[in-house]
């Protein structure tokens, strides 16, 4: 990160956020061309589950994307004008840390806070421990679970940064990507089987043209749907707390691949898998962007129309 | 649960054509035929009896060649309080086209002498590399991994393999090249990670066998197990 903002100080510029249960920094890149003016958000985090290593290397690639194309390609340097990028490249600090200690960690998944109660292992699932629905389905109780959702939301120091900055911003930001592994899908809210996104239909559009364009890169098929439908119901998710506040655009992306390798990637998969993803990232910021900055050139466009037809047919009349 | 004709993208579908694909390793599995789920075309699901029964096309891949073949399954997950494991009917068109015959007498004539017992750990390791000798062992604890993903399947399940921890070969016994294997099993809906030791044979007229499995405790000084709220 530190690089990144050496080699693009007019682009880039971090930003810590928060903290870990371990103290640990919680950064973010932010990437755009600078204005005066307040601009539009896009964000996106990886690494919430600590062994989703593909996860952060996809961070890491899209961020190095954009800063090499910015300047030759006219619509990421358009998106980087209207747009700032927030990046998380790893949430899950501690977890992802644990997770490269050695080979029995590697599965590691929550956050590296101590049990309570009484209860002696560690960690909650940070995606479980969102304030959207929170507890309701998809979770376990039991702090040695996969899936404990903690004591309360937003008991983890992790949730509440992502949750104190999307709070902040929220009026800003027009798409919110989290980004996972395993499974090669595209989720759209909610995790609950009972509640619909208002706009479920604009978001599986979406998320079938990104898929649509992740296909043309490398082949690979990527299912697109709520949680409920193609995986598992779950509640407390930082994909639906995004929609519940009111960010239109909030997808998961489950990276490669189906089960074979699972969480363990090998490494001539990364790029590939980090170039399909990018299209399909980019398939779904490019509409977000453009849904914003040509409507309103579009609503702009008619309103002159109307007052020169208008101003011609009065001046019309008056001849 | 979801009853009639399946939406070949949602997970009910999904999760039976996996355990088809279970069962199709535990059938023509080897440590050069190890075979996963491409696609799920069509499904259907209905209750009979006590039982669920679902009915599958599918095309299933054998990863190690790429050839894939078209396959009709036919699924029962027994209902009622027992714990036992789903039976299943597959035939498939293509999928075993692929000639493994030279490989595996190879590999079984250079195992089965008793002069340089193999063992490995880590299979794949961290970075999802291991060594090219390793990989029929790797195969191997997949197709082994299988009989038990098979049996403790049903419809609030995925299993996949996560990793062989690690292998040891025993003395050949009645002509069977034998393991120790210790695996990890990912259980996706818990999100889990499960440990087995399972006992295993392989010999190319016979194929897999898994004489014996014991569960591994999760952790020592983990509590009662999970218990997820549905």
């Amino acid at each position: 990160m530190e690089q990144m903002k050496r080699e693009n100080p007019d682009v880039v510029s971090s930003m810590v956020y928060g903290q870990t249960y371990e103290r640990r920094n919680i950064t973010l890149l932010k990437i755009g061309l600078s204005s005066t003016g307040r601009k539009k958000a896009i964000w996106m985090d990886c690494g919430i589950h600590a062994r989703e290593w593909i996860a952060p290397a996809f961070c890491q690639y899209f961020v190095r994307e954009i800063l090499r194309t910015y300047k030759t390609d006219t619509k990421v340097n358009e998106m980087m004008k209207n747009l700032d990028f927030y990046i998380t490249p790893v949430l899950n600090v501690d977890g992802y840390i644990y997770s490269w200690h050695n080979e029995s960690t590697r599965l590691w998944r929550k956050s590296r806070s101590p049990g309570t109660g009484g209860c002696t292992c560690y960690g909650t699932d940070l995606n479980r421990n969102f304030y959207a629905n929170w507890g309701m389905v998809g979770v376990s109780t039991d702090c040695c679970s996969q899936t404990y959702c903690g004591t309360k939301a937003l008991s983890e120091s992790e949730a509440w940064a992502v949750t104190d900055m999307l709070g902040k911003m929220r009026e800003d930001i027009l798409a919110f990507l989290t980004i996972h592994s395993y499974g090669q899908l595209i989720l759209v809210p909610y995790g609950h089987p009972n509640i619909s996104a208002p706009n479920y239909d604009e978001l599986m559009e979406v998320g079938l043209g990104a898929a649509t364009a992740i296909k043309a890169v490398h082949g690979m098929d990527y299912t697109v749907g709520t949680s409920p439908d193609v995986l598992y119901a779950n509640s407390g998710s930082s994909r639906d707390f995004a929609r519940l506040i009111g960010i239109p655009l909030s997808f998961t992306f489950e990276l490669r691949d189906k089960g074979k390798h699972g969480f363990e990637l090998p490494e001539d998969q990364i790029q590939p898998t980090c170039e399909e993803a990018y299209a399909g990232a980019h398939h779904i910021i490019t509409y977000a962007h453009d849904k914003v900055f040509y409507s309103y050139a579009v609503t702009v466009t008619a309103t002159l129309w109307t007052t020169l037809l208008a101003a011609w047919v009065s001046s019309a009349i008056l001849l | 649960m979801t009853t009639g004709v399946l939406n070949p993208s949602h997970y009910p579908a999904r999760r039976a054509a996996t355990v088809v694909q279970h069962y199709l390793n535990t059938r023509y599995g080897s440590p050069y035929r190890w075979i996963f789920l491409s696609k799920v075309h069509s499904g259907s699901a209905e209750d009979v009896a006590e039982m669920r029964k679902y009915q599958l096309e599918l095309t299933m891949q054998e990863t190690i060649s790429n050839v894939s073949g078209q396959c009709s399954a036919e699924l029962l997950f027994p209902g009622g309080e027992g714990q036992s494991a789903p039976q299943v009917q597959a035939s498939c068109e293509g999928l075993l086209q692929s000639n493994t015959t030279a490989q595996e007498e190879a590999f079984y004539q250079q195992h089965r002498a008793s002069n340089n017992m193999v063992s490995g750990t880590d299979i794949p390791d961290s970075y999802g590399h291991m060594e090219p000798n390793m990989k029929p062992f790797w195969h191997l604890g997949g197709v082994a991994s299988s009989f038990i993903m098979l049996r403790e399947s049903n419809e609030s399940t995925l299993y996949n393999m996560a990793q062989v921890a690690n292998f040891t070969q025993l003395e050949t016994e009645k002509d069977q090249l034998r393991f120790n294997y210790h695996v990890l099993l990912h259980e996706m809906i818990s999100q889990e990670i499960i440990h087995w030791k399972l006992l295993v044979t392989w010999s190319p007229e016979q194929g897999v066998k898994v004489l014996q499995s014991e569960l591994q405790p999760k952790c020592h000084d983990c509590e009662a197990p999970p218990n997820t709220t549905n």
